[in-house]
């Protein structure tokens, strides 16, 4: 058994724009353990958007491997990797990506309708979540009627609902203030200690130190794999 | 199974709150579905309600009847040859009387159209049967008032008269017609019996409710002369036994009008079922050209929903996308855009039909009809049909979209 809960092996995703390939990705390696907090950086065009939506199973590579929790995703149908998004993803976004039509709560309760949960139970769960991320006193706003932190702290109890095996954040501070940033970066990192594994995408170094390794990417490659020497266990 | 349930019962759920959101397009989207299963239900309706009046026409005159004459009812012979044909007389009809062994009942009947008046009121052109006591027999009359006249009053001759509902109506209004006097061309008549209403406008002149029967010998004696031709009203026992019935009638009156082996028929035997043949014939064309027509108004309806459900899939795209990321799969996407199209036909159909039952009230006032539990049914099927089917490629393009694309979407 392979510890590890992610396996890339010589990953490459080609896009044909008119007769010319683009290697978005380029011969990709890369393995991440258990509860590590992992930060994939690089400038824009580096690449790192398409590593995402990879690790996300949005996309599917155009040669290589991707094992996610042994399951092997690169060989995986459309219906298939709709549920691994399901149950082993959890996706936090730059632009949130609410249903602006429906409050916290059934936006939370999105992942559970889709895996099939009860109405009475995946209420309970979604709003222990909601609680979670400090938001119990909220669920029956709409997003607009939420500030920027507070809609991201509802897509993250998004992400959190059904236990996913990796927490994909596409660089979840990018639209907030720095302070409000700052106070969901340390929301991520209470949600590592609780043992989840993390995987940020951001441009930005100081968003970047908040992880425990840094994965630098450029024109398709790992360009640098290191521990972030200056990580220190928050105790909150 | 169990999981495609619950798919379908939040599919709808959220179609609900889709249709709830946009209540005014919703509503605009509806209108051509709303008149589409309107005038289709209308339609049907009033189809069924010409069947209906028709039917009924047919069974007050006796649905197992058949009709010896001079005259056929549809021919394809030149009329000149049918009307160098001898008539039918009241001999002929004792004859046949007494050999005929199958039918249950017959009475010999003669036609007239006199001016039927009472005091200052009058039917200028109004049917009258000259006919026997047995001729009751061969109908399925009802009466509100009195009775048919009897055998001695039919065979004396006397001046007595049972008129339909109509005649009654319109001649005495409030009065109580039963043994007043009336005048046929001026002849004084006793009414002796008043038919209730048949209610039924598709047999013109012949429907019973605008007739006065008299007794034969009085029809005779006043208004036409020995060589009128006589119409044998002829009652077979039951459907199964008219095939037997019209051999053995065919048979007889060959004896009675002593034709050689050579010689064609010189007498028409109709039956209802040749009504009923030219009925449908010209009807049916009628309804299946109706029907084509309202369902016209009903593709119209279809093809605003498909367009209204590309542009909903259109404003989604982002939705869709999220919703993909968040694990829904194709199937789920499928069913949230279908459910949202049954469901905004559906609602466009319940409507339609609600408007087509309250319209029906007023279609009653001139043919007595209303909305049948099938109609609804129908109805109901053919709008969730209509918002499945053009609901249908909308959605698949919404379940087809690439994730990554559709979350780029703005």
């Amino acid at each position: 058994m392979n510890m590890n809960i992610i396996t890339l092996e010589n990953i490459s995703r080609i896009y044909e724009v008119g007769v010319e390939e683009v290697r978005a990705l380029d011969g990709i390696s890369l393995s991440i353990d258990k509860n590590e907090y992992v930060a994939i950086m690089g400038p824009s065009g580096s690449g790192k958007s398409t590593l995402m939506n990879l690790l996300g199973c949005l996309d599917t590579a155009t040669s290589g491997t991707y094992l996610l929790n042994n399951n092997r995703v690169s060989s995986m149908s459309d219906n298939e990797l709709a549920d691994i998004r399901n149950q082993e993803i959890g996706f936090v976004f730059q632009t949130f990506n609410l249903l602006s039509r429906a409050d916290a709560l059934h936006n939370v309760e999105l992942p559970l309708i889709y895996a099939g949960v009860g109405a009475a139970q995946r209420r309970e769960i979604a709003k222990e979540a909601l609680v979670k991320v400090g938001l119990g006193d909220r669920i029956r706003h709409k997003p607009n009627e939420l500030s920027g932190g507070q809609r991201q702290r509802v897509a993250i109890a998004r992400a959190l609902v059904n236990n996913p095996t990796i927490i994909l954040a596409d660089e979840p501070t990018g639209n907030l203030d720095s302070k409000t940033g700052e106070d969901i970066m340390t929301l991520f990192s209470e949600i590592h200690q609780q043992g989840n594994t993390i995987i940020l995408v951001t441009h930005e170094e100081y968003i970047a130190e908040h992880a425990s390794r840094i994965i630098r990417l450029l024109d398709g490659k790992i360009e640098a794999d290191e521990r972030n020497g200056r990580f220190k266990e928050r105790v909150p | 199974m169990n999981r495609y349930w619950f798919e379908l019962k939040e599919g709808l759920l959220f179609s609900f709150k889709a249709i709830k959101a946009n209540k005014a397009r919703a509503l605009l989207t509806t209108l051509g579905i709303v008149i589409g299963v309107c005038s289709v239900s209308l339609m049907s309706t009033a189809i069924k309600g010409i069947d209906r009046a028709f039917e009924e026409g047919i069974g007050a005159l006796g649905a197992d009847n058949l009709y010896i004459d001079k005259w056929p009812w549809f021919s394809h012979e030149e009329w000149w040859k049918i009307r160098n044909r001898r008539n039918l007389t009241i001999e002929d009809f004792e004859r046949f009387k007494q050999m005929a062994k199958k039918p249950m009942a017959l009475a010999p009947s003669l036609y007239s159209e006199c001016k039927i008046q009472y005091q200052a009121q009058y039917i200028e052109e109004s049917l009258i049967t000259g006919t026997t006591a047995d001729f009751l027999k061969t109908t399925n009359f009802e009466f509100s008032q009195g009775r048919f006249f009897s055998e001695v009053e039919s065979s004396g001759g006397r001046n007595v008269a049972v008129i339909g509902s109509d005649v009654a109506k319109n001649l005495f209004g409030k009065v109580d017609p039963l043994d007043q006097y009336l005048r046929i061309d001026s002849i004084k008549f006793r009414v002796v019996g008043v038919l209730k209403k048949q209610g039924s406008n598709m047999l013109g002149n012949f429907n019973p409710d605008k007739q006065a029967y008299i007794p034969i010998g009085a029809a005779f004696k006043y208004f036409l002369n020995r060589w009128s031709t006589v119409t044998i009203v002829v009652r077979a026992a039951n459907t199964s036994t008219i095939p037997a019935t019209v051999e053995e009638a065919e048979e007889v009156m060959r004896r009675v009008r002593k034709l050689r082996y050579d010689q064609e028929n010189d007498f028409s035997i109709n039956q209802q079922e040749g009504l009923m043949n030219n009925y449908n014939s010209t009807v049916g064309v009628i309804k299946i050209v109706g029907l084509f027509i309202t369902g016209l108004s009903l593709l119209v309806g279809a093809i605003g929903i498909m367009n209204i459900m590309f542009v909903s899939v259109k404003e989604r795209t982002h939705e869709i996308g999220i919703r993909k990321a968040i694990g829904a799969k194709k199937r789920t996407i499928l069913t949230q855009f279908l459910s949202e199209a049954a469901l905004i036909c559906l609602i466009g159909g319940l409507i339609g039909l609600l408007l087509a039952i309250l319209l029906s009230q007023a279609v009653n006032k001139v043919l007595p009809t209303s909305v049948q539990v099938d109609t609804i049914l129908l109805a109901i099927i053919i709008s969730l049909l209509t918002g499945i089917i053009s609901g249908f490629v909308p959605a698949r393009t919404a379940a087809r979209m690439d994730p990554v694309e559709a979350l780029r979407y703005e």
